[in-house]
């Protein structure tokens, strides 16, 4: 066992990359759910994405590209969700679920020929002067861009929610969608851009796994990186920040046990695999003990009668 | 029609089964306060949604000052100049004032400004609000004057009102009186629309009068009588209950400081409450909406368990029993809410019979309930209740709001409760099903039962209570007699103006 | 311009047939995927839903193989329904399935090489447990601390995995194994193995309790106070509430028995057509008994129906791998895209539809 092999500095570098997918996935479903849908589908649609991520990438020898073909991939994947339960009113929770086992069939499907090649390399986009700080510089500041832009996602989900009209429509629909209705907004439509948003987003995490975490593609990879994004809503209690710092935990969990798996520790690897999934769970507890914000019209049905 | 502001042309909406408006006529002046009357169900909401753009009439047409009126969302509505206050508020409990007030308008300006703006006309009308507290925070008639601001502020030529009483204390109806008045003295037409006869007699200058969906007759209301009115709108000479004095017998419920937190976050919690009950009695209890009505069913049905003492049944203590435990002692409820509370909208009337009546009406044998037990109990409150409905497995939710409240209170009633307790027993059901249930209600008292009935309807109270007492933030006022009551002392009981100052008005 | 209506009664009529126009919807869209894969598409149908029974090479193979698959589906999607009926989400049965079978194959292994009769009748006790404790977890801490149901079961899912393969590498590897991982393989353990009742028949003991647990569920739900509790509940919470429903006791007892059925199905599954516990031991019963619980309208005899179904596209889909060399997740797809046209065209038997004419803009 060695315990001193494992670089603080590096650990950290290494959260952040982790934390990257299950982040972008969170911040979209925090969106469908602040528009009062509940996606049980995040898991589906982030393995759609890995997949279109990875095939438009190797296609195309960009990774840019497989980001873009990612988001469109698994938006479109979710819209099929937003017609089943926002025009046929099917029940939420069912089709969430029909969107994961879909999603993870269609995906190994689509994969077949992508089993063991090599994503191209994203490049590190090291932000000029703050990545040339000592210490702080390579830890933070020289990373690829898609960590970057989940953070600047954060903040923009978080200012457009607070300051603008499209933020308040959007918590209005959620809140109450009898209210919002009668008051003339088009419920159904809001709540078809919020779940597509949910859908490109949790393609971008999903995508973040195939072509800079891991970077390859194999069957099921998301490993439950969607449920835990969707824990980390609640966790958040539907705030946006919250979601960086629930993200970034878990990821230091995952990184951190797999250091010590590395190092050797005298604690059955199992265990360690174990570790982010149990910890989920007691975090879960904590938080659900206190009140919840969930937004009021959560999961339920809207139909316009008369 | 030269000078008016809005005129409706043979207006025709039907629904499947429904004809909800039939060739509707009527037209509203500039500054004009006017009525559109009706029961339950004349096709009242139907019409003004379709003037505020939620609905499109089927035929017909509505002309606005000289134009063609069609507004195909509320949107185009508002920009016309129409603004309307709903029955239920479409308001957004965890958004504040302010965010609510933007969303009902077009263009709204910068949050800060609008905060400013909303402080100074609420209060140039007498209705105080503060743009930064949470809508879930506020009582029933503040949040009717957060929905009244959002449509002051567009400065709109037409207001529409729907039944903007019904949860407001005598006071508050006068603070909002005086409003109305001043607004339509400064031009604003003001479609107001309700049952409650002598509201529209004090108010509206004009008054159209609907029966299934027809216009029945056009009148100035000032000059009418309420009972010439009430006829107009039901078609028919009304049967009113009566009350036969009985002698009560010995308490059956007590309630010792009873308190109960609410399991809604933005409930009214229980304080102290404490109530005597004799055999053969009816109280009555008013109070605004949202005061602990709901809770103090809870409480009552055994949906919140309390300590065992707080409340008494025949002596025994009770409070900490279930539903099934007080059904078998004896107390039975009836919850305001009729679909998904009291009945389960998807499940057939039979299924619904079971739901409480299991106990009372041995319809379970080892667990096992008897189908063909359950249905003849359905078919029994159903052919004493006279409710309308193809049979017993027909879903809850197929019933008209009436019919349905007839069931419910029916499968109470069968079941010879020696406490009854209902919330809201008539709310939303036409006159002559209301008048069936009160009357069910007393003829349950004088057979030697105690009733409580709780209400937001003080006409229903006074007419069925002996004693009458009054909710107030989750506070119960001492019982009085209900006999010689006045408004103004009702009003008091029930919290005057709700700690809700009238600044200065001229109107 | 197309319009929902909501019916005054639910449809009984489309409640039965929407099944029935789900599956067709299937075959047309999967033939599609199918032929988009390059194969031809009725081909590919009838190779799944036609050849496993009547085949005359492989049917004779592949026909107990039905009853085989169709077992434990039935009987996990059976518990999954009286919770879905109370809107109590459990879709971690997979989990539930792993513990079943790794404490029942444990107590099983404990007594190799005895061979009393009693073996098997106690893992099969100990296996049910197993499920039930471990599906115990979410229900308390739903009940507790109202954590949500869903996220915790699913998430001892991959908890689970992880003790499979803790238990196959170590506590329960065969000791005379030669240092591969996997447990002893019961079929060398008579005493505990679960055999076939009916030779070449498929059915095994789990496969007769999935059927009892069909009655028992039929029974319960159409006429015992309880069921008819669980659709209250799942209906509508607050009048489950005023009826006398204790909220606590529904979400102990339908995630409880749901895990106590997803147990047995791995225990059953283990200790016979698996025959020993393996790293990948579990292969996805308990996410497909999800749709095999919707596919059959949550209904006990619609389940019986839909897991036969259901194991046909199993078998069919290994029968087309081989056959027509069609990849075996496009089986994982065509069953998810199943699932998507029952909820969708499930839509018809509470509403109409209704063809407006275009209203005047």
């Amino acid at each position: 066992m060695d315990l001193s092999a494992i670089n603080p500095l590096i650990l950290i570098a290494a959260l952040m990359v982790a934390s990257t997918p299950i982040l972008l996935g969170a911040i979209g479903e925090l969106v469908v759910e602040k528009a009062g849908v509940l996606n049980l589908g995040v898991e589906g649609m982030m393995i759609i994405g890995a997949i279109a991520g990875f095939a438009v990438a190797t296609e195309t020898g960009s990774p840019f590209w497989g980001f873009i073909g990612a988001a469109f991939g698994a938006a479109f994947l979710s819209l099929i969700f937003a017609f089943l339960t926002q025009i046929l009113l099917a029940n939420q929770v069912a089709t969430g679920l029909a969107l994961t086992l879909f999603g993870l069939g269609l995906s190994s499907l689509l994969g077949q020929g992508y089993v063991g090649l090599k994503a191209p390399i994203t490049p590190k986009f090291e932000i000029p002067l703050l990545s040339d700080i000592p210490l702080i510089g390579p830890v933070l500041f020289q990373h690829d861009a898609m960590v970057y832009f989940s953070i600047a996602l954060i903040a923009g989900v978080w200012a457009v929610l607070k300051y603008t009209r499209a933020g308040l429509i959007l918590r209005a629909v959620g809140e109450n969608h009898d209210a919002a209705h009668a008051l003339g907004y088009k419920v159904v439509r809001v709540r078809f851009m919020a779940i597509a948003f949910g859908g490109a987003c949790a393609g971008l995490g999903g995508a973040y796994l195939s072509l800079v975490r891991v970077p390859q593609w194999t069957e099921g990879m998301t490993a439950g990186a969607g449920w835990i994004a969707l824990a980390i809503v609640v966790f958040a209690s539907w705030r946006p920040w919250r979601i960086l710092l629930g993200a970034y935990l878990f990821g230091g969990v995952t990184v951190l046990q797999l250091n010590l798996q590395a190092a050797g520790l005298a604690i059955p690897v199992e265990l360690l695999s174990m570790s982010p999934y149990v910890i989920t769970i007691l975090v879960l507890v904590i938080i659900s003990r206190s009140t919840q914000a969930a937004p009021a019209a959560l999961g339920r049905i809207f139909h316009a009668s008369r | 029609m030269v000078g008016q502001l809005l005129s409706v042309e043979g207006v025709t909406k039907a629904y499947p089964g429904v004809v909800a408006n039939d060739t509707v006529s009527f037209t509203v002046a500039p500054g004009e306060v006017h009525a559109l009357l009706g029961e339950n169900g004349a096709g009242k909401s139907t019409l003004v949604k379709m003037i505020y753009g939620l609905v499109r009439p089927d035929s017909g047409k509505m002309v606005w000052m000289g134009d063609a009126y069609e507004p195909a969302t509320p949107n185009a509505a508002r920009a016309t100049g129409v603004a309307m206050v709903f029955q239920h508020f479409s308001l957004f409990e965890a958004l504040n004032v302010a965010e609510n007030v933007a969303l009902g308008m077009e263009y709204p300006p910068p949050m800060g400004q609008l905060a400013q703006k909303i402080k100074e006309v609420s209060e140039a009308y007498g209705l105080p609000l503060d743009p930064v507290r949470l809508v879930g925070e506020l009582s029933a008639g503040e949040r009717q004057r957060v929905e009244i601001i959002r449509c002051l502020l567009q400065d709109p030529k037409l207001l529409i009102m729907d039944e903007p009483t019904s949860v407001l204390t005598p006071q508050e109806v006068e603070i909002l009186f005086t409003t109305l008045r001043k607004l339509s003295a400064e031009g604003t037409a003001i479609l107001y629309i309700s049952h409650k006869l002598e509201e529209i007699r004090s108010l509206c200058q004009g008054a159209t009068v609907l029966r299934l969906g027809k216009v029945v007759g056009t009148c100035d209301p000032r000059e009418k009588s309420a009972r010439e009115l009430a006829e107009l709108m039901v078609g028919q000479t009304l049967h009113i209950p009566i009350r036969e004095a009985s002698e009560l017998g010995d308490v059956t419920l007590e309630l010792t400081g009873l308190s109960v937190a609410s399991n809604n976050p933005f409930g009214t919690s229980l304080k102290d409450v404490s109530l005597s009950l004799q055999a053969g009695e009816i109280v009555g209890i008013g109070g605004v909406a949202g005061n602990g009505q709901d809770e103090l069913l809870a409480s009552l049905s055994g949906e919140s368990l309390t300590t065992a003492d707080s409340v008494k049944l025949k002596g025994a203590a009770i409070g900490h029993l279930g539903p099934n435990q007080r059904r078998e002692l004896g107390l039975l409820t009836a919850p305001e809410e009729r679909l998904g509370h009291a009945a389960a909208p998807d499940m057939s009337l039979t299924e619904n019979a079971a739901l409480t009546g299991t106990i009372r009406e041995n319809l379970a044998r080892n667990g096992f309930i008897q189908w063909h037990s359950a249905k003849e109990f359905a078919e029994r409150i159903i052919s004493d209740f006279d409710v309308r409905t193809p049979g017993p497995d027909n879903a809850a939710r197929s019933l008209s709001g009436g019919n349905l409240q007839k069931f419910v209170i029916g499968r109470e009633v069968l079941q010879r409760p020696d406490v009854l307790v209902v919330n809201q027993p008539t709310w939303g059901v036409d006159a002559s099903a209301a008048a069936d249930i009160r009357q069910s209600l007393l003829d349950l008292a004088a057979k030697g039962a105690a009733v409580i009935c709780i209400s937001q309807d003080l006409d229903e109270l006074m007419e069925i209570s002996d004693r009458f007492a009054a909710l107030n933030e989750g506070r119960l006022t001492p019982t009085r007699p209900a006999k010689g009551l006045t408004v103004d002392e009702i009003g008091l009981m029930m919290g005057g103006a709700h700690d809700m100052e009238v600044s200065h008005v001229e109107a | 311009m197309l319009r929902l209506e909501k019916r005054p009664s639910p449809s009984k009529m489309w409640t039965a047939l929407t099944p029935l126009l789900a599956v067709v919807l299937t075959m047309i869209a999967g033939g599609i995927m199918f032929a988009m894969l390059g194969k031809d598409p009725v081909e590919a149908i009838r190779i799944i839903f036609w050849d496993p029974l009547f085949h005359e090479q492989f049917a004779a193979y592949s026909r107990p193989q039905l009853l085989v698959k169709a077992g434990p589906l039935i009987l996990i999607a059976i518990g999954l329904s009286l919770g879905f009926r109370a809107n109590i989400w459990n879709i971690g049965a997979e989990g539930q399935y792993i513990i079943g079978a790794i404490c029942g194959a444990a107590v099983g292994l404990a007594f190799y090489p005895s061979e009393s009769f009693l073996i098997f009748p106690m893992m099969v006790i100990v296996g049910g447990l197993g499920g039930w404790a471990w599906a115990m977890i979410p229900a308390i801490l739903r009940t507790k601390f109202n954590t949500n149901e869903i996220l915790v079961s699913l998430l001892l899912v991959y908890v689970a995995e992880q003790l499979l393969a803790s238990m196959s590498l170590g506590l329960l590897r065969n000791p005379e194994g030669m240092g591969f991982p996997g447990s002893r393989n019961f079929r060398d353990f008579p005493a505990a193995f679960n055999q076939e009742i009916i030779a070449g028949s498929g059915m095994h003991w789990g496969v007769v309790v999935a059927f009892i647990a069909v009655i028992f569920s039929y029974v319960l739900l159409s006429r015992h106070m309880l069921g008819f509790q669980i659709r209250v509940a799942g209906q509508s919470p607050k009048a489950a509430r005023f009826s006398g429903v204790n909220p606590k006791r529904m979400i102990l007892f339908c995630l409880g028995t749901a895990g106590g059925l997803a147990g047995l199905a791995g225990l059953f599954e283990v200790s016979g057509p698996a025959g020993q516990i393996s790293i990948d031991f579990n292969s996805g019963y308990g996410f497909t008994a999800i749709i095999v619980a919707f596919l059959g309208r949550l209904h006990p005899v619609g389940i019986l129906l839909a897991g036969l179904l259901m194991a046909l596209t199993y078998i069919g889909g290994e029968l087309a791998q081989l056959m027509l060399g069609l990849p075996g997740a496009a089986i994982q797809a065509f069953q998810g895209m199943l699932l998507f046209f029952l909820l969708a065209v499930d839509v018809l038997s509470n509403f109409r539809i209704k063809f407006t004419r275009t209203e005047a803009a």
